[in-house]
């Protein structure tokens, strides 16, 4: 019985290493797992069902391969039949053709079905107004720029809850991806592009959020905090802001933070020069000559 | 003067830290020692006769094979120091590397494994197998081949080069601009990954072109296509996709090289430019590419499946039509590499529907292999542990892709570690497995004698526990929103522990390594004890089998004629000795030529990467020189006449029995 005890070996192994996970994974934040928004919830649980219909087929692919295996095995000949010459079963081969093209049947639908209605792009149903909120990524900061209420933000973005924010994204440097993982999904940041992000918080925290796409040697810090917090507080957060920091972001100011910079503290700007979002975004459509590419033009032949 | 007609090379291009110099040491005195090793034998008239200038497609697989392992122990290197920066970089700590070397790591990783050791592999085993299999005795081309495994061969040498001087790319291992771009990375380390995927790439493409051929016209008489073996199929199939995917990859380099070398604006931030092009072009090229190296593997199961349950493959007929699909549907999936790009919903969901009907062939090449099993007699050799070990991570790794392939999930874990569990488990768990299973299962045809066993399956237990070690740890740290590429993270975020889990994995992936080799050399030195003199070791079903091992130059006396499927298993079920009737033979002569053409190409790569532009058109002008003259050659081939062939067959007859 040493192929039995080997056996016994391993499901303790695997009993050990599921029991040391959950010890670890308890008291650390999942952030995918864990959402504080109404669209990370939502991917989540979609995760979470497809995950499950996935377990329908691993489950009994496992048992069969297992079941099979130990069976059919060389030393089990006097138990198991051998057919060496049957090659072919035309039911059995329409049955698995037709499980797998069942299930990304379904698989399909809800990804159709999803992908319009959780589209990053659009806005989100509430009965509150829509914050505006004009993200740039820069070398290697975030940048975020409140075109209404006229003030600006590095490193830190504050938000109220159960408020639809519709982020407009774009990157005044390389491309990398807006990631703030427990509020929902990604979108990617590009010079010459605005792209859109809906997402909304439905718990006052902090929240983390990240670079996530590879963007040069800052990279790794090029990070942000979500602030969300009740609609009081994030007004007497937006007074704050108007009241104690005299900085303003003009074209002047704007081109001395757009110089590579890492670990840039918070900072905020009390005044924005209108249409600077426009301006970074239109920056990149001009034609050779307008000075924004002068290092690849200086190309040593 | 003179220092402008050195471009932009100069002594500072030399590595400066500890590391570098380390590595770059290495591979220096790698070479170095066996030079002096090559000389003190005084082996070099050798090794040019017998195997740099060979046309031989078994030699020119065993000289890809070589190179696909020394490269996966560079590879391999890499892994383990991103898993020691990644293990040790928590908080204030910044680990053993700064994040500029760190990201050439990475980038560097990816390459070396992707075009070095999987296409190494892949090529490598196609050379040894597919002439002997389909009963052929040469692929169509020859020389070409020998070109495609010299180019490979230089496209190497640059990678590793950048080693020694100047640097790598920093910028991930499909370079994506604007970052790869001459703004944000000055430096060579692009050009070098440039210079050298298009010199590689060119050789694939020709393999690609040079292997369909040899499968359309050079079949043994009798062989219909419904009568190839599985691998045969694969390697057909993979081959179409390689001829219409490399081009794509040839243009977005020459692009990509255009803006970097004469300051066009293709992929550039700005000026018309648009990165978005590039990153759709790479892909397009990408997402075949892994399909490329997934199909011959899968070729490899179904031979190994069949032989080690000891009966016919099940459903060959559902294999083929599966192979075909997933031929056309890789073409239709590239977009779910870049989902997050606000592409709109049409776009997303069209890709997402067809990533998961890609799943659908997968999954029915899955039940086939389980329903081969079903009622066999299995012998659980190595190389039927491997495919046991695929079908496990495969499984896990093509569910958490089919979650991927809904962009509304995917938008959550694109880019995360997640993502990169996920690919490793795709290209480890289905490629490299299936390329070692084939090697261990091939190995005594083209060496004449059988690895050892027991070390082969301890490496395989090594190999599967430290892969799972190594990568189910990063579903978790993706889903916590570890990104991937990080050189270092905070502190209280939690994730140090199962990075070094991770870190553990990859050191136990290392150690099986470490009993490939060992097993390589112990085999080696017992090989007398280990001569496979029946030809037929494991009691094989296909025409590979039926010749002696190592297989002779000629591969078969006389030309097989083919009526069954598993012709070789029906012959030997029947009883059927075929009749032996020798003729003359048709063989390439050797030619130095290909190694010159790799060699110039080499030259005016580094001439590119370096600016050194005299020496690019001369090593081009010299190139293409070489071309002419070698096609000017009307007498390529010679022949091996009936008597000598009659000789060599007797000769090996003797053998066996001397050892008999």
């Amino acid at each position: 019985m040493k192929k039995r005890s080997k056996i016994w070996i391993g499901v303790l192994l695997g009993l050990a290493v599921v029991a040391v996970t959950g010890w670890y994974l308890h008291g650390h934040l999942i952030s995918v797992l864990q959402p504080a928004g109404k669209v990370g919830a939502k991917e989540r649980n979609l995760m979470a069902f497809c995950a499950a219909l996935s377990v329908t087929v691993v489950v009994p692919v496992f048992a069969l391969l297992w079941h099979i295996a130990w069976k059919y095995r060389e030393d089990n000949a006097a138990h198991a039949k051998y057919t060496p010459d049957v090659d072919g079963n035309r039911l059995a081969e329409t049955v698995w053709w037709l499980i797998p093209t069942v299930l990304i049947g379904i698989v399909s639908v809800i990804t159709w079905r999803s992908s319009y209605a959780m589209d990053p792009f659009k806005p989100l149903t509430s009965t509150k107004p829509t914050l505006h909120i004009q993200v740039v990524a820069m070398d290697w900061k975030w940048l975020f720029i409140y075109p209404d209420q006229h003030i600006a933000t590095v490193n830190e973005v504050a938000i109220p809850v159960d408020t639809p924010v519709d982020f407009e994204i774009t990157s005044d440097a390389v491309m990398t991806s807006f990631w703030a993982p427990q509020l929902g999904g990604q979108m990617y940041a590009m010079p010459g592009m605005s792209t859109h992000l809906n997402l909304m918080a439905s718990k006052s925290n902090n929240y983390g959020g990240v670079a996530a796409n590879i963007s040069g040697k800052g990279f790794a810090d090029m990070k942000f905090t979500v602030r969300a917090m009740p609609q009081v507080g994030y007004n007497a957060w937006l007074r704050l802001v108007h009241n104690l920091y005299p900085a303003q972001l003009s074209t002047t100011t704007y081109a001395q933070l757009a110089k590579p910079s890492e670990n840039v503290p918070v900072t905020y700007y009390s005044k924005v020069q209108p249409d600077l979002y426009d301006t970074i975004v239109m920056k990149y459509m001009m034609p050779i000559g307008d000075g924004t590419n002068t290092q690849t033009q200086e190309v040593n032949l | 003067m003179f220092a402008s007609l050195l471009g932009k090379l100069s002594w500072s291009q030399l590595p400066q830290d500890a590391i570098t110099r380390g590595g770059a040491g290495s591979i220096v005195a790698g070479v170095f020692a066996i030079v002096v090793l090559i000389t003190l034998l005084g082996r070099w008239k050798w090794l040019w006769k017998e195997w740099l200038t060979t046309q031989d497609p078994k030699k020119i697989g065993v000289m890809y094979i070589i190179v696909a392992v020394v490269m996966l122990l560079r590879g391999a290197g890499d892994a383990l120091l991103m898993r020691t920066q990644q293990a040790t970089a928590a908080g204030a700590s910044g680990g053993i590397l700064d994040s500029y070397h760190f990201q050439q790591i990475v980038s560097a990783h990816g390459t070396i494994m992707i075009f070095f050791v999987a296409m190494g592999l892949m090529f490598g085993l196609i050379n040894l197998v597919l002439p002997l299999q389909i009963g052929a005795r040469d692929v169509a081309f020859p020389f070409l081949n020998a070109t495609s495994f010299w180019l490979f061969f230089a496209g190497m040498a640059l990678v590793n080069l950048s080693l020694v001087i100047g640097d790598f790319s920093a910028a991930g291992w499909l370079s994506y601009p604007p970052l790869s771009e001459l703004k944000y990375s000055p430096t060579v380390g692009v050009d070098y990954w440039i210079w050298a995927l298009q010199i590689a790439g060119v050789g694939s493409m020709l393999s690609g072109i040079n292997f369909l051929v040899t499968i359309i016209k050079m079949r043994a008489p009798g062989m219909t296509f419904m009568k190839m073996p599985m691998f045969a199929w694969s390697v057909m199939a993979s081959m179409t996709l390689v001829a219409f995917a490399f081009p794509i990859l040839t243009v977005t380099l020459a692009l990509l090289a255009l803006d970097r070398t004469l300051g066009m604006h293709f992929f550039t931030a700005g000026s018309g430019g648009n990165a978005m092009m590039y990153v759709n072009l790479i892909w397009a090229w990408g997402h075949p590419e892994v399909y490329i190296l997934v199909l011959p593997a899968f070729g490899i199961y179904s031979e190994i499946v069949a032989t080690f349950a000891r009966k016919k493959l099940f459903g060959y007929t559902s294999m083929v039509w599966a192979i075909w699909a997933i031929v056309v549907l890789s073409f239709t999936v590239w977009l779910h590499h870049f989902f997050t790009m606000g592409a709109g919903a049409d776009v997303n969901a069209f890709f997402g529907i067809m990533t998961g009907v890609i799943a659908i062939p997968t999954g029915v090449k899955i039940f086939n292999w389980l329903f081969t099993m079903y009622r066999g007699r299995i012998s659980f050799k190595s190389p039927m542990l491997w495919f046991m070990g695929f079908v496990v991570v495969f499984t896990i790794g093509g569910v958490m892709g089919v979650l991927m392939s809904v962009p509304a999930i995917d938008y959550q874990v694109h880019n995360s570690l997640f993502l990169v569990a996920h690919f490793h488990m795709m290209i480890v768990g289905g490629v490299v497995f299936g390329y070692f299973a084939g090697l261990t299962y091939w190995f005594p045809k083209i060496f004449g004698f059988r690895l050892h066993e027991g070390l082969g399956k301890l490496a395989f237990w090594f190999w599967i526990g430290g892969f799972l070690l190594a990568f189910m740890p990063l579903y978790i740290l993706g889903l916590m929103g570890a990104t991937r590429r990080l050189d270092h993270y905070d502190a209280s975020l939690g994730w140090q522990p199962l990075f070094i889990v991770a870190g553990i994995g990859a050191l136990c992936v290392g150690v099986g390594i470490g009993f490939q080799l060992l097993q390589l050399i112990v085999s080696i030195w017992q090989r007398d004890q280990r001569r496979d003199l029946t030809g037929d070791p494991w009691g094989g079903r296909t025409l590979e089998w039926s010749v002696p091992s190592p297989a002779p130059v000629y591969n078969f006396t006389t030309t097989p004629v083919i009526t069954d499927r598993d012709q070789f298993w029906v012959d030997k079920q029947s009883g059927k000795k075929p009749v032996k009737q020798y003729e003359d033979v048709l063989l390439p002569k050797n030619s130095g030529a290909s190694v010159f053409i790799a060699g110039f190409a080499f030259m005016f790569g580094f001439g590119m990467v370096w600016h050194i532009y005299w020496l690019s058109v001369l090593a081009l002008l010299a190139l293409v020189t070489t071309i002419i003259v070698r096609a000017s050659n009307d007498e390529p081939e010679y022949i091996l006449t009936a008597k000598e062939v009659e000789k060599m067959d007797h000769a090996l007859s003797r053998r066996k029995e001397q050892y008999v």
